[in-house]
């Protein structure tokens, strides 16, 4: 840890009522945010870089990034997975420029230093010098160079990575409750990408972290539903929070009762199922995939990812700071490589909900700029986060409640260095 | 062969389209389409890897009516309008005596406090249907350049 880097310095007073509020200087402090690169980040968390899937065979590349350190993460010739800083061992430069691709080594293009895809220095370009002039030095040791290795694990198609050297595997790390939900969604079936995109957001990543906790805004921000009566407010549903730190975490709903009425039960399929007043109902038409009646539900795994399954909808949303107030959100939209075509069509039609142009989520990519701006020039002030209480407890007959944003706080606090 | 009278009614059509989202007009916006029209905002990258989701996708007229309606009734977002320039389109004769129909625009958005950003660019990918001298889109994909939104898109492109 850089010496220079005190928690104490930079990191402001914490007010009284511990993860109840929330300082807003958090989202606007460079320095704040230049630590959470180190301690967080750079910590002892495993941050989602990409999919299995897109480093499937030996030589496929993905580039990614934890926090704003660029990584990639490679499948070598022995089809082992291998992550690293994506930064040249000689003057730091980018060595893969691409997203993704296939090649039998690295190369630099600044001074064609090669790299072998586990990182390991393969050859220096005029390292003996031209015409017995030049070159590197008679003890250049290319043993001793290489790009910065980081350890990867994947969990359920998900690749994870951490400069950590002393993480619990994935599994264990996320905890039981989220893992199960993870291999209910994740980890079944073969996936498929069916779509990518992405919005930049104008606001500090925890925002972001935050809304996407946040079931109490659902159906007060996102009125769609409501307006188009395509959801009822009364649905089953509730949070589930990590065991041992709370900063990941579940919303689920079940479809209303509504739903059972024996017209649809022999049917499975259903069109207009929701009573809507769309023109287009087809948008929802949807089949339950899972016995156990949950329909809708997003899943945060600490820091930077979530996971939603809403009706037959089931996509990946990465968020990576891009700088202290923007942030841009992936969204990876996903089905599984048995889904027959029907399928297919429904999970196409339904990424309509979500997204940048989501008619349910849309408002997301312009609230949390919302707090950004309204955040400034703020000083001691803080968020209150009282909805549901005060405490941690996972809430399991009610969304009307802020506990997962306070589990987010709990975690973040630890790591930052907040007693 | 695609004459000159026919190029020109494309054209004026293609124009239309682009004053009446402009204009705010967009309750007019989904009679540009056959009834069975469909509309798609994707990216270039989504399209060259042949994936079928990309940022909107609306499947028959009902479909535009209700984003329309959802834009004007239930989202919530920053004002702001559009302004669209459009290069000319590219016309090829297609199947079933469709047109194909390509044309290049960037759409520039200013905010209610007068920010202003060139907030697309991308090629319009459409098959126009011609009957009686009248123009509609049997299909319209807007193809993004770039795989970025900048905030959100609820008006449509």
């Amino acid at each position: 840890m850089n010496a220079a880097a005190n928690p104490a310095d930079i990191m402001p007073t914490w007010p009284e009522g511990g993860v109840s509020r929330v300082p807003y200087r958090l989202f606007s402090d460079n320095g704040v945010y230049a630590l959470e690169q180190e301690r967080l980040f750079r910590g002892p968390v495993w941050n989602y870089l990409c999919l299995e899937l897109e480093v499937a065979e030996p030589g496929d590349f993905r580039t990614a990034f934890i926090g704003e350190t660029p990584v990639v993460v490679a499948r070598d010739g022995n089809g082992e997975l291998r992550g690293m800083v994506n930064r040249c061992a000689h003057k730091g430069a980018l060595v893969c420029l691409a997203e993704r691709g296939n090649r039998k080594h690295f190369s630099c293009i600044y001074h064609s230093w090669t790299y072998h895809l586990d990182g390991r220095l393969r050859g220096v370009a005029f390292r003996g010098g031209l015409k017995g002039k030049g070159g590197m030095p008679e003890d250049f040791d290319p043993a001793r160079h290489r790009m910065q290795p980081i350890r990867v694990e994947v969990f359920c198609g998900l690749v994870f990575g951490t400069f950590e050297s002393d993480m619990p595997p994935v599994e264990e790390w996320v905890g039981p409750t989220m893992a199960h939900f993870l291999k209910r969604n994740l980890g079944s079936r073969p996936l498929k990408v069916l779509g990518t995109h992405s919005q930049i957001i104008h606001n500090n990543w925890k925002l972001y972290a935050e809304n996407v906790r946040d079931s109490y805004h659902a159906t007060l921000l996102h009125t769609f539903y409501t307006t188009f009566k395509v959801n009822r407010l009364d649905m089953d549903g509730g949070i589930l929070l990590s065991e041992g730190t709370p900063w990941h975490h579940i919303s689920y709903a079940k479809r209303a009762t509504l739903e059972e009425a024996a017209e649809y039960k022999d049917a499975n399929v259903h069109s207009a199922s929701y009573d809507s007043k769309l023109n287009g109902p087809a948008l929802l038409k949807t089949e339950d995939e899972f016995d156990d009646g949950i329909t809708h539900s997003v899943q945060s795994i600490f820091p930077t990812l979530a996971v939603h399954f809403t009706l037959n909808s089931l996509c990946v949303r990465n968020f990576v700071p891009r700088g202290l107030e923007e942030t841009e959100l992936v969204w990876t939209y996903l089905g599984y490589a048995d889904d027959s075509e029907e399928m297919t069509a429904m999970r196409v039609l339904q990424a309509n909900l979500t997204g940048a142009a989501g008619l349910v989520s849309l408002e997301d990519g312009c609230i949390n700029e919302f707090v950004q701006r309204g955040t400034r020039g703020s000083g001691d002030a803080a968020a209150v986060l009282e909805m549901g209480g005060r405490g941690l407890e996972s809430s399991e007959s009610s969304r009307a409640t802020e506990v997962s944003i306070r589990g987010f706080w709990s975690g973040y606090r630890g790591l930052m260095g907040y007693a | 062969m695609i004459g000159a009278e026919t190029r020109q009614r494309i054209e004026d059509f293609l124009l239309d389209c682009a004053w009446t989202i402009d204009e705010d007009d967009l309750e007019a916006w989904p009679g540009f389409f056959a009834e069975d029209g469909r509309y798609r905002i994707t990216t270039r990258d989504n399209e060259e890897r042949g994936l079928p989701v990309g940022i909107m996708l609306c499947e028959g007229r009902g479909m535009l009516e209700d984003r329309v309606l959802a834009l004007r009734t239930a989202n919530i977002f920053e004002p702001h309008r559009y302004r669209h320039i459009l290069g000319r389109p590219r016309l090829r004769e297609s199947e079933d005596g469709l047109i194909r129909s390509d044309s290049s625009f960037i759409v520039m958005r200013t905010m209610q406090d007068g920010r202003m950003d060139l907030f697309a660019a991308g090629n319009y990918r459409d098959l126009l249907r011609v009957e009686d001298g009248q123009v509609m889109f049997q299909e319209r994909a807007a193809v993004l350049e770039s795989r970025r939104v900048d905030v959100l898109i609820v008006i449509p492109i």
